[in-house]
C-alpha cells in the first residue's frame, strides 16, 4: 500500500514541477530562448510574496494576486530589453545572457534576503490533509497545487488555441519573419509569450513556497533542474507534455524515497537519463526539435 | 509573349488601362502616362548590400495605381532583394522608398503592413501548424480597412472554405499560394508584392492564380511581382522591368518592348538599342 502511496504522492509533486515547467517549455517553443534563470525567477517571485506580505500583511495565499501581475510585467520588459538584444545575436547569446541573469539574481537576492531560508506561512492548511482507506493519506496543499496547475494548463490551452494573442503566438513561434510580413509585431508577442511564462513561474514560485523553505541558491540547484527534468521527460514544446513529465518526474523520486530516502532526487535523474537515452523527443514529442 | 491577354486585358482597373494605351513613340520613361494619377510607390536610387556582395545598384521604379509591375531577371539579378526591401525584410544601404508622400524607407516591415505594403513571400511560408483560416485571421490580426477580409477571400477561391479547418501544412504547394495570397490581402494592401509565385508549381496551376490578378485590381490595389518566368511576366504585366546583376537594364510596357530587346536585358548581351528606356544604367 505504501507503493500506491508513493505513486499518488508523486502524482501530486507533478503538479507543482508541470507548473515550474510549463513557462520554460512555453519560452523554448515560441522564442527557441532556454532561459537558464528560469528556476531563480522562481525564487525571485518566493521573495516578492514575502516583501509583499511584510508591507500588506495580506494573507500569504493571496500572495498571487499581486504577485503574478508584477512577475508578468517584469517578464514582458526583461524580453523587450535584455532578452531581444541577445536574440537578435545568436542561440548562444540567448543562453549566456539567461544565465548572467541567473548569477545576478542569486547573488542579488543573497545581498537583499542574505543566505537564510524562508517560507510563506500559511498556517494549517500546509499539514492538513484527509486519508483514502487506512493506508493513504492526502494532504491538501499539494492536491490544491495539482488542481491548479491542471487548471493554468487548461487556461494556456484555452488561450493558445482560441484567442487572437494565442493565434499571434503559435504564427510567431511557426515563422516570425512571415508574421512580421502579415503585419505582426513579433516582438511584442514575445514580450507576451514571456509575460505568461513569468506569470506561471510566479505561480509556481508561491508554490513552491508554501510547500517548502526556500533560499537565493535552490533555483538554480533543484527548481531549474527540476523543471528542465520535466520538459525534457514529457517532449520540448507540449504543455501537457509537462503535467506528463512532471508527474513522472514526482513519482520516481516518491519511488526513489520509499527504496532509501537518499535515493530520491537521484531516481528522478535515473528516468530524466533513461528517456534521453532511449526517447530523446520526449514521451509526447513526435521529433527531435534539438 | 504577347501582352494583348484577353483574360487580363479590359479588367485592368478601368481608368488607367495600363498596357492598352501603347503610345507610338516609344518613351516608356516612368510617369510617362498621363491621366494614371501619383505614383503609389516610388523607389529612388535603391542600392542594397548583403555583406560585402552588392546586390542592387542604384534602381528606381514607380508604381501607379491599377498597375501590374513585374521584375524579371536571371538567377541572382537582385529581383527577390528588391522585393525584400521594399517590404522592409532588407535595409537599403542608400536610396529612399516612398508611399504616396510618406517616406518609409526607415520603417519596420510589420509598420509597412499597416501602411498598406504587403508581400506574399517566396515559399509561401503559411504558418504550418495553423489551419487555413488562423492563417488568414493573423493576416487580419493588424489589417487595414478595406474591402478583404477572410469571408471575400472564400469567395475568391471556393474550395479554401470547406477546407479552413485544415492546417496549412496539409495543402498542396497551389493551395498553399492560395492561401498566402488570401493572408495578404486580408490585410487590404495598397501594394501587393508577389514573390515568385510560380515557383515549384504545375503550370496550370500557376495559370489559374494569375487568372485570380483582375479581381485583385479590381478592387483596387496595385500589384508588383517578380516572376522567373518571363512569358508569363509579360502576359500579365502592364509594366515590366528587367534587372541583371543588381542593376536595371529595361523598363518599360511589354507591348512596346520587342522580345529581342527583353533578350538582351535578360542575358546582358551587347546592348542593341536596349537601353532607351532612359533610366538606370545600362548592363555592366
Amino acid at each position: 500500500m505504501s507503493w500506491v502511496n508513493a505513486v499518488i504522492q508523486g502524482i501530486l509533486t507533478g503538479g507543482l514541477y508541470a507548473l515550474f515547467a510549463c513557462g520554460l517549455s512555453l519560452m523554448f517553443g515560441v522564442m527557441k530562448v532556454v532561459n537558464l534563470a528560469h528556476g531563480d525567477l522562481a525564487v525571485v517571485a518566493g521573495y516578492v510574496a514575502v516583501g509583499i506580505i511584510a508591507v500588506t500583511h495580506i494573507p500569504a495565499v493571496w500572495s498571487f494576486v499581486l504577485v503574478v501581475p508584477v512577475m508578468a510585467v517584469l517578464g514582458y520588459v526583461l524580453q523587450r530589453t535584455l532578452i531581444q538584444a541577445a536574440l537578435g545575436r545568436s542561440v548562444l547569446t540567448t543562453l549566456l545572457v539567461t544565465f548572467g541573469l541567473s548569477v545576478v539574481i542569486e547573488n542579488g537576492l543573497l545581498q537583499f534576503f542574505s543566505a537564510n531560508s524562508h517560507s510563506l506561512q500559511i498556517g494549517s492548511l500546509v499539514s492538513d490533509s484527509f486519508s483514502l482507506g487506512s493506508q493513504i493519506t492526502i494532504a491538501y496543499l499539494p492536491l490544491v497545487i495539482f488542481v491548479v496547475a491542471v487548471i493554468v494548463l487548461l487556461g494556456l490551452q484555452f488561450f493558445l488555441s482560441s484567442s487572437k494573442y494565442g493565434r499571434l503566438i503559435r504564427a510567431v513561434a511557426d515563422d516570425r519573419e512571415a508574421a512580421q510580413l502579415s503585419g505582426t509585431d513579433y516582438r511584442h508577442v514575445f514580450g507576451i509569450a514571456a509575460a505568461i511564462a513569468f506569470a506561471t513561474v510566479a505561480l509556481a514560485g508561491i508554490a513552491f513556497g508554501m510547500v517548502s523553505a526556500f533560499d537565493p541558491s535552490i533555483g538554480t540547484d533543484q527548481l531549474l533542474l527540476f523543471a528542465f527534468a520535466s520538459v525534457v521527460i514529457g517532449g520540448l514544446g507540449s504543455l501537457w507534455g509537462t503535467l506528463l513529465g512532471g508527474t513522472v518526474l514526482g513519482i520516481a523520486q516518491q519511488i526513489g524515497a520509499q527504496i532509501n530516502q537518499s535515493d530520491q532526487i537521484l531516481a528522478g535523474y535515473v528516468v530524466f537519463l533513461a528517456v534521453l537515452v532511449i526517447r530523446p523527443q520526449g514521451l509526447t514529442g513526435q521529433r527531435a526539435e534539438l | 509573349m504577347s501582352a494583348e491577354d484577353p483574360a487580363l486585358h479590359g479588367m485592368t482597373a478601368p481608368g488607367s488601362a495600363p498596357g492598352a494605351s501603347q503610345g507610338p513613340g516609344a518613351s516608356p520613361g516612368e510617369g510617362a502616362s498621363p491621366g494614371e494619377g501619383n505614383p503609389v510607390l516610388q523607389v529612388r536610387g535603391l542600392t542594397v548590400h548583403h555583406g560585402q556582395l552588392q546586390a542592387l545598384s542604384d534602381v528606381s521604379l514607380s508604381l501607379f495605381p491599377g498597375d501590374v509591375y513585374a521584375i524579371i531577371g536571371a538567377n541572382g539579378a537582385g529581383k527577390s532583394t528588391l522585393l525584400r526591401t521594399i517590404c522592409g525584410l532588407s535595409r537599403p544601404t542608400a536610396g529612399s522608398i516612398m508611399l504616396d508622400d510618406t517616406e518609409i524607407t526607415r520603417v519596420r516591415p510589420e509598420r509597412r503592413v499597416a501602411a498598406g505594403i504587403v508581400m506574399v513571400p517566396e515559399g509561401r511560408r503559411l504558418f504550418p501548424s495553423l489551419t487555413v483560416e488562423e492563417n488568414l485571421l493573423v493576416g487580419a490580426a493588424n489589417a487595414r480597412q478595406g474591402p478583404w477580409n477572410p469571408e471575400r477571400v472564400y469567395q475568391l477561391f471556393e474550395w479554401m472554405r470547406d477546407r479552413r479547418r485544415q492546417r496549412a501544412a496539409q495543402l498542396s504547394g497551389g493551395e498553399q499560394q492560395a492561401v498566402a495570397i488570401g493572408r495578404a490581402l486580408v490585410a487590404n494592401p495598397r501594394v501587393l508584392l508577389l514573390d515568385e509565385l510560380s515557383l515549384g508549381l504545375a503550370p496550370v496551376v500557376v495559370r489559374r492564380i494569375y487568372n485570380t490578378l483582375p479581381e485583385l485590381l479590381a478592387t483596387g490595389l496595385t500589384v508588383l511581382l517578380v516572376e522567373q518566368d518571363v512569358s508569363q511576366a509579360l502576359r500579365a504585366a502592364s509594366r515590366v522591368h528587367c534587372l541583371l546583376e543588381g542593376r536595371t537594364t529595361l523598363e518599360g510596357r511589354p507591348g512596346e518592348l520587342s522580345p529581342s530587346r527583353v533578350e538582351a536585358a535578360y542575358f546582358g548581351l551587347a546592348d542593341t538599342g536596349a537601353n532607351q528606356s532612359g533610366r538606370g544604367g545600362g548592363p555592366a
